[in-house]
């Protein structure tokens, strides 16, 4: 057995107690721990994302027990990928944080991102509903750390609402997973696969309530129309790099919506039939149309980014909700360029902060370092509205061409290619009142700091994974292609997670 | 026994989430504790309601009550309980810090801040 699928859990959970016991009060010590930290897990996830690139589903039982019984850890291609993802985004959010100096403007900002990482890499490796949960607390408990960090009444009103919101959406999750238990018995998410295929179509109705309620927490957390309220405020007043990072955190909301229902709730599993076309695709349309239009509407430039956030996890559970192969391809390939381009976009708001002290949607004198912060906010902005050349553009052309021929056709065109629009105009209105509204203005004698070169250097790291991720399009988009064949043939993940032998299995002599 | 386990987490959600529809933090932190009980009773009884038996299992033994909902309700509790004491914490900053505990955003330039 490899031990090596539970090292990005493991690595941050060992860091943060470290940085927190032995560092408390070195914040140079405290940076070169979580540096070399997400350093070593990018090195340990490119591994793991190497040995399944071939199709193997590695398995680790924690203890050795064997599966049903014990809690599982298991990486396939898509946990993998979201891994490597997530590892790649924290090294650039981390560097920005330096580079800023926001991890030194409150206490603990690394040890309180370390255990981020943790909860949100075992959320992606997990093979169990119960550990699943424990893992959203985990990241949920951090990110409520850190977003208050540096403190201020309008981040911790913010706050507040946040916590309340996702305390609700745990408590929904616990009523699911005890309903999924008094109806299968299990929380293992192989086991349960096989034992929801086994129920009796007669008597539905507890199996049917879990799924719906279940189906309502990942909502909650990919902030899918009418779940997204907690997202603008949140996002807009947490701290830049935070924010960035909190661009993963809806993704694990599509990840735990794509791995549930592709594995324990397939499309053709009669329990949840309707499910996805009937409730799924068109409040993810909504949340595309709702959030583009907030693009447009917003009078501040990080409600902008947060909203168009919101768009675009709507365009991600479009492609999801669509639940062929093909939809999930795209959807997996969106969330890549999502992830990369909301996070960019927040970083970029917070140069423009660093530059002119606020975020209004005025025209005001030009910023300083304006010329380079301009050019950032354009490639984000071409990103993110999706116009070519960059992801945008091919991960919405490949979600156009999924929904080709399915019966919603019509609605999902419209709506993508007429939100497109409106993101276009919303993004092109905020660049053209920021950037060049300002030439016209009387320069003032006020003095304007300069964000560091440490910040460019991480966003500008943020836009060249885009730019790779554009131009390896093809390679990447084969390879979510054969990931969503593995996830839909699950039963190799299956009879890898239930029938490895561990220590039940061979029960000894009076035992 | 069903019908007072099932009235109790009846009763405690419905009461959480009146609460939790008030607007001020401390209502809301009471209706999310209430809602926190009955979800953790709810798991209990997700194990079957069984009295005054043993949850080990040992030969010749036919009735035995379940302990994984057990593992489970105590894992919830445990984070529930310092959920709570984390968000009276941010509740409690927001409101020595502003003077005012509505949950939801105010309208911009409102007077009203009792």
């Amino acid at each position: 057995m490899m031990h090596w699928i539970i090292a990005p859990v493991i690595l941050p959970a060992l860091l943060a107690p470290t940085v927190v016991l032995a560092a408390r009060y070195h914040i140079g010590i405290q940076r070169v721990f979580s540096v070399v930290g997400v350093l070593a897990l990018i090195a340990i996830s490119i591994g793991l994302a190497w040995q399944t690139s071939d199709g193997t589903v590695m398995l680790y039982q924690l203890g050795d027990w064997a599966a049903p019984f014990g809690i599982v850890l298991v990486g396939d291609r898509l946990s993998t990928m979201m891994v490597l993802l997530t590892a790649l985004l924290a090294l650039c959010v981390l560097l920005y944080s330096i580079g800023s100096g926001w991890d030194n403007r409150g206490r603990h900002f690394h040890a309180l991102f370390q255990f981020q990482l943790m909860g949100i890499m075992g959320a992606f490796l997990t093979g169990d509903l119960f550990n699943l949960f424990v893992f959203f607390e985990v990241l949920l408990i951090a990110s409520y750390g850190l977003m208050i960090h540096a403190g201020g009444n309008d981040r911790l009103r913010a706050g507040v609402q946040y916590v309340l919101f996702n305390l609700i959406g745990s408590t929904l999750f616990l009523f699911a997973l005890g309903s999924i238990y008094a109806e299968t018995g299990t929380l293992n998410m192989a086991d349960l696969a096989n034992r929801v295929a086994l129920i009796d179509p007669d008597e539905t109705v507890g199996i049917r309530v879990a799924a719906v309620l279940l189906l309502l927490v990942f909502a909650i957390k990919a902030a899918l129309v009418p779940l997204h309220f907690w997202l603008p405020s949140s996002y807009a007043e947490a701290p830049a790099p935070v924010a960035a990072l909190f661009a993963i955190m809806t993704k694990v909301g599509a990840y735990a919506i794509i791995r549930v229902y592709t594995l324990v709730f397939p499309p053709e599993v009669e329990v949840t039939a309707g499910l996805h076309d009937t409730w799924l695709l068109p409040a993810a349309l909504v949340s595309l149309a709702l959030g583009m239009t907030g693009v447009l509407a917003a009078r501040k430039l990080d409600r902008l980014v947060a909203f168009s956030v919101i768009g675009s996890m709507g365009m991600v559970m479009v492609a999801i909700s669509l639940f062929t192969p093909e939809g999930i391809a795209a959807a997996l390939y969106y969330i890549v360029h999502s992830t990369l381009a909301g996070a960019a976009l927040f970083l970029i708001s917070d140069l423009v902060r660093t530059g002119r002290g606020n975020l209004d949607l005025t025209a005001q004198p030009a910023m300083a370092g304006a010329a380079l912060t301009a050019a950032l906010f354009f490639a984000g902005a071409i990103a993110m509205a999706g116009l070519p050349p960059l992801s945008g553009f091919l991960g919405k052309l490949l979600v156009l061409d999924a929904a080709f021929g399915s019966d919603r056709m019509v609605w999902v065109w419209v709506i993508v290619l007429s939100s497109s629009l409106i993101s276009i105009l919303g993004f092109a209105r905020a660049g053209s009142i920021v950037f060049w509204k300002a030439q016209s203005m009387p320069a003032t004698e006020a003095e304007m700091t300069r964000p560091a070169a440490l910040s460019y250097v991480a966003v500008g790291a943020l836009l060249s994974l885009l730019i790779a991720h554009t131009v390896f399009a093809g390679q990447v988009h084969g390879y979510t292609t054969t990931m969503s064949q593995q996830l839909f043939a699950p039963q190799e993940y299956i009879s890898t997670v239930v029938d490895t032998p561990g220590k039940l299995s061979t029960p000894k002599e009076g035992y | 026994m069903e019908l007072l386990v099932a009235s109790a987490i009846g009763i405690l959600t419905a009461a959480g989430i009146y609460l939790m529809l008030r607007l001020r933090t401390f209502p809301v932190i009471l209706g999310i504790s209430l809602l926190t009980y009955a979800v953790n009773v709810f798991l209990f009884a997700s194990g079957r309601l069984t009295v005054g038996a043993p949850p080990v299992l040992r030969d010749d033994m036919t009735v035995y009550a379940d302990p994984l909902p057990q593992a489970l309700v105590l894992t919830a509790i445990v984070i529930s309980f310092g959920m709570t004491a984390v968000v009276v914490m941010i509740g409690l900053g927001a409101f020595l810090g502003s003077n005012d505990d509505h949950v939801d955003d105010q309208p911009a330039g409102s007077e009203d801040r009792t």
